[in-house]
């Protein structure tokens, strides 16, 4: 299974390079993955179907109990299927959809390597594994609605998606640990086979978990993106943010729901939200104009209808969960297809200027259809068989507030009955009084543009009318959710009784809600609403920013006397608190070993005190370089030649680079006339002197435990391969810390070319070679 | 000989000039041989790195930034130092070893005698390339020609605007 994810990633990376060879058919060319993820699980389908799940294990990191587990049951069958096989009539749909355009293969690359990442999501079998593969499909989200990244809407609602699923992976990471913690290990069938339930920190573990989920399948109130990512090509609609990507929350509450439907508040936030969210996608879809927001908060309404029903956890709403997810992603992926034709015909998905488009295109018009019967849950198409399932389970379900669960899905299924009415309008009916009317004229597409909605529709509808062939998937894929609900039939003819009536309820209460659109959509625009969840998102969003400014306003004001006195005094304080609580002098003091010690130190003081003293910052870089040449001798009378050469030459290089610097600044320090600025700096220096000089006086005293020194001096030659110890420390005993100083090093010397190019006036940091802007400031170009 | 581009202005010093010719080459050769030893003698990929950018500092006060022909190429050698130091830790970490563990390198070779050498060699090319980096990127940012405004640390005579532009 990881080899099928190495695949899409192998052909993602591949697409770029490829279109630019073969243009369209690049499409053709990853679309090789889905279809061998589909061979693969179809010659495993019977002994998955059967109860045997596949499994395929391999370490990553054994000490975080992170390892590649993969785990392909029956419901990740279904989950396979879908993900790979809508992947496939996306890949086949492309290339009627966009014309020829050169940032194709990056669009290709982007939809595979998102696949890749779902496959991986729902195989994945290790609770931080199936977190990274979360992560990687926000981020390949990110990257597909912002795919126009001209377009400035394009780019904001990328970030709005990522920034809301972001934050929900983090606390549904928190989560996972938590219970990977609490359980012992972090094998996602060994969590669910036997679920830590007790305590409060499981409680809490599976809130995270569920925002997580909800930010991610667009449960009220994070919902805010998923309108938003419609700024996205159609495509990626269809795949995406309806039938794929959104449902990974939903997926992620189906798996956990039967082991911790009961833990804490579970059920009641699941459920609670589910239909809340149901309720209000729904409301907010009867306003839409745009057909392809018509069928986003449609989409949003139904995954709060799939969070409930997986949310309750019991085994006949999980039954009902597994048939109406199937269900969803067939008419969802099918509707938002013939929209992308609508609109590549067309060239508008206003519903209030298309006009009579059924009578110009009826094959999209009945495939359409066929895909909004379903949605509507009319029969005999496989969302009202669902959708019965669906009421059975509310009816028989026990525990408080099932009838109100059931009430609010029966509410939430008039809505969507009246906004797929719309939607049908909308797309496909004569519309007399339209200003601007665009249908009657419009060209027809081609059977391969229509082809993959009508497949979708179509196994819809097979899918409606043969339950007995969609009981034998959904059965063993609810049963291995939770077993006992393997047990449960799909009815195309439920019988007289409470389920039909409120299917009929629903249709004939949408019918109406839709009759009296006008007055709806005019109540619904009285209603002053003062904020909505994406104001929300957004104004909190600039307070962050603005916050984050204010912020480093204060830890950052560019002076570098506040930097430098910050350091010191931070510096003095910490140290000196220790020092004084446990001061021991050491038993010998030694001044100096050697009269030549004791002249070069004596150097050496002068030099520094000459370097404080003087006015020309010339002079004090010569002193402070006397300085430095006076320790380094110091260290040769010591017997340190590394480290005296090493001083030597930093004290060289560093010298003439300093001089460098001083060009540009005047001859003498500027006068302080503020006394008592300069008195509180004296004070400062003077303080970091005197404890310098104690740590050194002191700390040879201090030691408690041997010193490691004669240890890495043994071990230098037979371990390390070096006689020079000093050498052998550096780039093998701490080679780590050298690493990360040549880091830092790397680092400091980039950014002081960005900040002189930056400060240059007259120049910009483009980040080109410096001959790119040599033109001097004040001086005509001379370059011919 | 023009002043244009003089870090610090002046008329070029034939005698400068000649000096640094000569000893340019060899402190480069001193800065590899420092790098090559440092693993049993005083030396390493610091202090020849060190050296390697003394030598170029010479040459570049001699003959300024134009002619000593220092510009660019700071972005390669960082990146590279970094990739060979790293990548000699993640090269253990591949080999099946712990990240950074050492190991040795000992051959016979004709003519040459017995050629050893430890992990230590790669990573310290690798410091010695990030700290020629850091010269080079400082040299070639702070070391533009002076800004005639603000030069006023050398008294220079040498520095005007015609000269600027007939340099190039």
């Amino acid at each position: 299974m990881a080899l099928l994810v190495l695949l899409h990633a192998a052909l993602a990376a591949t697409a770029p390079l490829v279109s630019r060879r073969v243009g369209k058919a690049v499409f053709a060319w990853v679309a090789v993955a889905p279809l061998a993820t589909l061979v693969w699980a179809g010659t495993h389908a019977g002994a998955v179907l059967d109860g045997r799940p596949v499994v395929e294990t391999a370490a990553w990191v054994p000490e975080l109990g992170l390892e590649l587990a993969f785990r392909l049951d029956a419901f990740g069958l279904v989950m396979v299927g879908l993900v790979s096989g809508i992947a496939l009539l996306v890949f086949a749909y492309c290339p009627s959809y966009f014309g020829a355009r050169p940032d194709l293969g990056r669009f290709a690359m982007y939809l595979t390597a998102f696949s890749g990442a779902m496959l991986g999501l729902v195989l994945a079998d290790n609770l931080l594994l199936l977190f990274v593969f979360w992560e990687l499909t926000s981020i390949t989200s990110y990257l597909l609605i912002g795919f126009d990244d001209l377009k400035e809407s394009a780019r904001k609602a990328a970030l709005q998606a990522l920034l809301i699923t972001g934050a929900g992976g983090l606390a549904m990471l928190a989560g996972l640990v938590l219970i990977g913690q609490q359980a012992g290990t972090y094998s996602l069938s060994a969590v669910l086979a036997d679920p830590p339930t007790e305590g409060a920190v499981v409680a809490w573990a599976v809130v995270l978990v569920l925002l997580g989920a909800f930010t991610k399948s667009a449960q009220v109130p994070f919902h805010a993106w998923l309108p938003g990512a419609m700024a996205a090509p159609t495509p990626v609609s269809a795949y995406l943010h309806s039938a794929t990507m959104v449902k990974a929350g939903v997926y992620l509450v189906a798996r956990f729901s039967p082991a911790f439907a009961d833990v804490g508040v579970w059920r009641p936030l699941a459920v609670g939200v589910g239909v809340a969210t149901m309720l209000w996608g729904g409301y907010r879809a009867l306003r839409q104009h745009d057909l392809k927001l018509v069928l986003a908060f449609g989409t949003i309404s139904q995954l709060g209808f799939l969070v409930a029903l997986f949310g309750w956890g019991s085994s006949k709403l999980l039954f009902a969960g597994t048939a109406m997810l199937i269900a969803h992603a067939l008419f969802k992926a099918a509707l938002f297809l013939v929209v992308g034709v609508v609109d590549h015909q067309a060239h508008t998905r206003d519903l209030h200027r298309l006009h009579a488009l059924g009578r110009r295109l009826p094959v999209v018009a009945a495939v359409g259809g066929a895909a909004a019967l379903s949605m509507a849950g009319i029969p005999p198409l496989l969302g009202f068989v669902a959708k019965e399932a669906g009421f059975v389970g509310f009816i028989d379900a026990e525990g408080v507030g099932s009838s109100w669960a059931l009430g609010g899905v029966v509410l939430g299924s008039v809505l969507t009955t009246a906004y797929t009415a719309r939607f049908m309008w909308g797309t496909f009916w004569p519309k007399p009084d339209a200003l601007d009317p665009v249908g009657p004229d419009v060209p027809h597409p081609s059977a391969r543009f229509v082809a993959p909605a009508a497949v979708l529709a179509g196994l819809s509808l097979v899918g409606g009318v043969a339950t007995g062939l969609t009981d034998a998937i959904v059965q063993p894929a609810a049963g291995a959710l939770y077993a006992p609900a393997a047990e449960y039939e799909l009815h195309l003819w439920p019988g007289l009784g409470l389920p039909l009536a409120l299917s009929a309820l629903a249709v004939a209460g949408g019918l109406l809600l839709f009759a009296l659109r006008r007055p709806v959509e005019r109540a619904q625009l009285a209603v002053a609403r003062p904020w909505t969840a994406d104001s929300v998102f957004h104004s909190s969003y600039a307070a962050v920013l603005r916050g984050a400014r204010r912020v480093t306003g204060v830890v950052q004001p560019g002076s570098l006397m506040i930097y430098l006195s910050v350091v010191a005094v931070s510096f003095n304080i910490n140290p000196a608190v220790v020092l004084v609580g446990d001061v021991r002098l050491p038993d010998d003091v030694v001044l100096a070993e050697s009269g030549f010690q004791l002249v070069v130190g004596l150097l050496v003081l002068v030099a520094a005190v000459a370097t404080v003293l003087t006015r020309q910052r010339f002079a004090a870089v010569l002193s402070l370089g006397a300085v430095g040449y006076g320790v380094a001798v110091l260290f040769v009378i010591q017997g340190a030649p590394d480290l005296a050469l090493t001083q030597f030459l930093i004290e060289t290089v560093v010298l003439v680079l300093f001089l460098l610097v001083l060009r540009e600044l005047p001859t003498r320090f500027r006068l302080r006339t503020d006394r008592l600025l300069q008195a509180s700096h004296a004070v400062v220096a003077l303080a970091v002197g005197a404890l310098v000089f104690a740590l050194a006086v002191t700390s040879l005293a201090a030691r408690r435990s041997d010193p490691i020194g004669p240890e890495i001096t043994a071990r230098a030659y037979p371990e390390g391969g070096g006689a020079n110890v000093v050498n052998v420390i550096l780039t093998d005993v701490r080679a780590f810390d050298t690493l990360g100083e040549i880091v830092v090093i790397a680092v400091a010397a980039l950014g002081t070319v960005a900040l002189v190019r930056a400060a240059r006036p007259g120049t910009r940091a483009t980040g080109l070679r410096p001959d790119a802007d040599r033109t001097i400031p004040g001086s005509p170009e001379v370059d011919a | 000989m023009s002043a244009a581009g003089r870090p610090f202005g002046g008329e070029r010093s034939v005698i400068l000039d000649e000096v640094v010719r000569l000893v340019f080459h060899t402190v480069l050769v001193l800065a590899v041989y420092l790098l090559f030893a440092g693993h049993n003698q005083p030396g390493g990929g610091f202090i020849g790195g060190l050296v390697a950018g003394a030598a170029l500092v010479l040459r570049y006060v001699a003959a300024g930034q134009r002619d000593a022909d220092i510009r660019g190429g700071h972005e390669v050698l960082l990146g590279v130092g970094l990739l060979v130091a790293g990548g000699t830790g993640v090269a253990a970490l591949l080999a099946g070893d712990q990240l950074f563990e050492s190991w040795t390198f000992s051959e016979e070779i004709p003519v040459i005698g017995t050629v050893k050498f430890t992990a230590a060699l790669p990573f310290d090319i690798g410091v010695f390339l990030v700290i020629v980096g850091l010269v080079v990127a400082v040299l070639d940012s702070l070391g533009r020609e002076a800004d005639p405004d603000a030069v006023d640390l050398v008294e220079l005579d040498g520095v005007d605007e015609v000269g600027r532009g007939s340099a190039r």
